[in-house]
């Protein structure tokens, strides 16, 4: 019992955001085209776009190699597992004890690798535009995300997120400097990781400007259902990600009676949805930033993860 | 007027010095040879000139290979006639697609190409453009057109006047109202005739909205290409509302075949001239609102100021018209400098602004909309009454020497992007011989000049803040 619970539950969270991240996606863009005045597409639309996608035969490209075709399967299986590995409604889940936020960073620093490569491999100009972008980006996202890592676990004593959620919700964590800082380089790391605006414009239409569009451009069928599914529930893992660490409230904890558990995802579902509109007005009031102005935004990033981890050291209180 | 090869060069280099601007080239096709066509007017001036070159051995003297803003248009007549320029800085084909196209060679360390179009991954015109870059800077930019070329001009050469008219409506789909205009008046001076005065008036008022509308959603797609969608869906609502309110007042969204040579089709009433002013009225609230958006959005401002700068002294040597001159300090309005009705009667300010980025050509299509608002409103006011249409002479009622008498008209029109050149040779009620002319033909190697040294990601926003016409250059 002690061992199946857990389990469960990590099944369920497993099912869970597969299920809801085409939904959370689909809710964003609904938001954002009431914010412009249009009607928008149906908030389903994503689950058709996958059903179709997936019947649909892929067509690969001439003269790729292996490395084209298995990277849509590494990539989806990277950002699904990461994605299981955040608590969303409660904390006891199995892999959490294996797989803390380290291995996170490193499974999406995976996934992103093998799509520069697959977007090398296929060898046109956009592809290597969209890699060449993407590396340049990431460059400062990776060690950002870390530096927040570190703030977070110096914190809370663990870099687990199951730990880190119990310690933030405990209210033992008090009101601090750095998880301040924390909070706002995670937004933009979240920002520039998950393709959004000012980094990247996930419905431009424009080859030229794009980043993660452009290193999918060639991909159809099968592939590219996997591709957006992925990049789907990379949304939904850094929504769940700021809201494990910041707002761990409502998240049932280890041993916790089923109706605390559904209080927990109810919790976890309003915690999305709060965050899904926060993230379509702030994409409706800004415009794209400049390709080189993106490296000094997430740049910020890696200086306030920097700047709480340094206050850590200074003084455990702030 | 015939001219030699001396006076043909002496005129080329008058191009070249900038004592003229350059309006046009084009090869009309005779039974013994061909005849090149070369229009351009004074500096400052909108009063157009022709010199004719008689080229029998199917050879002429280069104009490129003196003033390179011709380049292009002789490149195209002389795939479509067979000519050949002698001395020519760029022999390569232009519209026939026949054989591998010779991109420019750039070569240095790192340098390497970026392949875009001529499909698209958004639904646009098809053109293709070669990228020659350094990491994420453009070192150099060849556009490639002729992808829609469907010979137009010679579609409209042997036909009757109405036949060419509503081709020449179909040019550029955007600039249907100018393209009618600017036809219809060189016929109207070939043939020796004059629309009404309430003819005119109609003119303006449509040829005004057409510019609105243009405007209204060229601001929104460069704050859009910008990346901010939100400017694009509030602009895209005004444009709707001109298109809408030219259905109702004139039965077409788009004003398509209501301007013919004698005069226009469609009368608008007294109830719908009063909806003109209470829409124009309404709109103009709107606008104002959204042009402070505009300014304040720090972020869109950030990526549009300084971005695709285009010299002035360029912008003067290739005669950019429109706002893409009136951006770098060019002082040239077909409407005040070439003076055709109705706009004789008014006082027509042109804003220029010598700044030549993005946001200045902006700006100019923001000062243009007050502008022409102001001018529906006078037109509207002292619209005078009387017929429509001035009918065309009878080909057959015409004396035995006026019939053997082939007539020619030109006609500079200010459409929504710039100045629209028209030219008409008309013998016994049809066209013997025709050019019209896009603005987009300069607008073309502005930009290619415009984007060196501005980074890749820039590229669609400084292109659609030229809005250069793919298919008014395939002609």
């Amino acid at each position: 019992m002690a061992l199946i619970t857990p389990l469960l539950l990590q099944l369920v969270q497993m099912a869970l955001v597969l299920a809801i991240a085409p939904l959370l996606a689909g809710l964003v863009r609904v938001l954002k085209a009431r914010l412009q005045r249009r009607a928008g597409p149906p908030l389903l639309q994503f689950y058709r776009d996958l059903a179709k996608l997936i019947i649909k035969d892929a067509i690969v490209a001439t003269g790729t190699s292996w490395i084209y075709r298995a990277a849509p399967y590494v990539i989806f299986a990277a950002s699904w597992v990461s994605a299981s590995l955040v608590p969303s409604f409660g904390t006891n889940l199995l892999f959490s004890w294996s797989g803390d936020l380290i291995v996170i960073v490193a499974l999406l620093g995976t996934a992103r690798f093998c799509q520069m490569l697959a977007a090398l491999d296929l060898g046109t100009a956009f592809g290597g535009l969209g890699a060449s972008r993407e590396a340049m980006f990431a460059s400062l996202a990776e060690p950002a995300m870390l530096m927040i890592v570190f703030t977070v676990a110096l914190i809370a004593g663990s870099s687990q997120l199951s730990v880190i959620a119990t310690f933030m919700h405990s209210g033992a964590a008090g009101l601090r400097l750095s998880l301040g800082l924390g909070l706002v380089a995670l937004v933009i790391v979240a920002l520039a990781e998950t393709g959004r605006f000012p980094v990247d414009n996930p419905a431009t239409h424009l080859e030229l400007t794009m980043v993660h569009e452009a290193m999918v451009l060639d991909y159809t069928g099968r592939h590219l259902a996997l591709l957006d599914l992925a990049h789907a529930l990379k949304l939904t893992l850094y929504m769940s990600l700021i809201a494990c660490i910041f707002v761990p409230f409502g998240m049932a904890g280890p041993g916790a009676a089923p109706a605390s558990l559904a209080l927990g995802l109810l919790a976890y579902l309003g915690k999305l949805v709060l965050g899904a509109v926060l993230l379509a007005i702030f994409e409706t009031a800004i415009a794209k930033m400049r390709v080189f102005r993106v490296p000094n935004f997430i740049g910020a990033a890696l200086m306030l993860g920097l700047l709480g981890t340094l206050l850590l050291f200074v003084s455990a209180t702030l | 007027m015939m001219v030699n090869s001396r006076t043909w060069q002496a005129a080329a280099s008058d191009l070249a010095t900038g004592r003229s601007i350059f309006v046009a080239l084009w090869a009309e096709a005779q039974d013994d040879g061909c005849i090149i066509h070369l229009a351009g007017r004074p500096q400052g001036s909108g009063e157009v000139r022709l010199l004719s070159l008689a080229a029998p051995d199917r050879l002429f003297p280069s104009i490129a290979q003196h003033h390179p803003a011709a380049s292009l248009m002789e490149r195209a007549l002389c795939d479509v006639h067979g000519l050949t320029a002698e001395a020519s800085p760029d022999p390569r084909p232009w519209l026939d697609h026949s054989t591998p196209y010779l991109f420019k060679p750039v070569t240095g360390d790192g340098v390497h190409q970026i392949p875009v179009g001529p499909v698209h991954a958004g639904i646009i015109e098809p053109g293709h453009f070669r990228f020659s870059v350094n990491g994420e800077t453009i070192i150099r930019l060849e556009v490639r057109l002729g992808y829609t070329h469907k010979a137009t001009l010679g579609l409209m050469r042997g036909h009757m006047i109405d036949h060419a008219a509503q081709l020449a409506g179909r040019i550029s789909g955007d600039s249907t109202v100018a393209y009618a205009f600017a036809f219809a008046r060189a016929v109207e001076q070939a043939l020796g005739i004059k629309a009404p005065p309430r003819a005119t008036a109609l003119r303006g008022i449509m040829a005004e909205l057409e510019r609105l509308a243009n405007h209204f959603g060229d601001i929104g797609a460069i704050c859009n290409d910008g990346g901010f969608p939100l400017m694009n869906v509030l602009t895209a609502a005004l444009r709707e509302r001109v298109l809408r309110l030219a259905a109702t007042c004139f039965g077409h969204r788009l004003m398509m075949d209501r301007i013919i040579p004698g005069g226009v089709t469609t009368d608008l009433t007294a109830a719908h001239a009063k909806l003109v002013l209470t829409t124009l009225t309404d709109l103009r609230g709107q606008w104002a609102r959204l042009f402070e958006l505009y300014e304040k959005t720090a972020s869109l401002q950030d990526r549009v100021v300084t971005s695709g700068w285009l010299d002035p002294m360029i912008a003067q040597r290739l005669g950019c018209g429109g706002y893409v001159g009136r951006a770098s300090g060019q002082d040239f309005d077909a409407r005040r400098d070439a003076c055709y009705p109705p706009y004789d009667t008014l006082a027509i300010t042109v804003p220029h602004l010598t700044a030549g980025d993005v946001d200045a050509r902006l700006r100019i299509r923001m000062a243009e909309l007050e502008q022409s608002v102001t001018v529906i409103r006078t037109l509207l006011a002292t619209m005078p009454p009387g017929a429509l249409c001035t009918p065309l002479p009878d080909p057959a009622n015409l004396t035995t020497i006026e019939r053997n008498d082939a007539r020619v008209g030109h006609a500079l029109i200010e459409g929504f992007r710039g100045d629209i050149f028209a030219h008409v040779r008309v013998h016994r009620g049809r066209i013997e011989d025709v050019m019209l002319r896009d603005p987009s033909w300069f607008f073309w190697p502005a930009l290619e000049a415009a984007i060196e040294g501005n980074i890749v990601a820039d590229f669609p926003l400084c292109n659609k803040s030229f809005n250069p016409s793919y298919s008014g250059c395939d002609l």
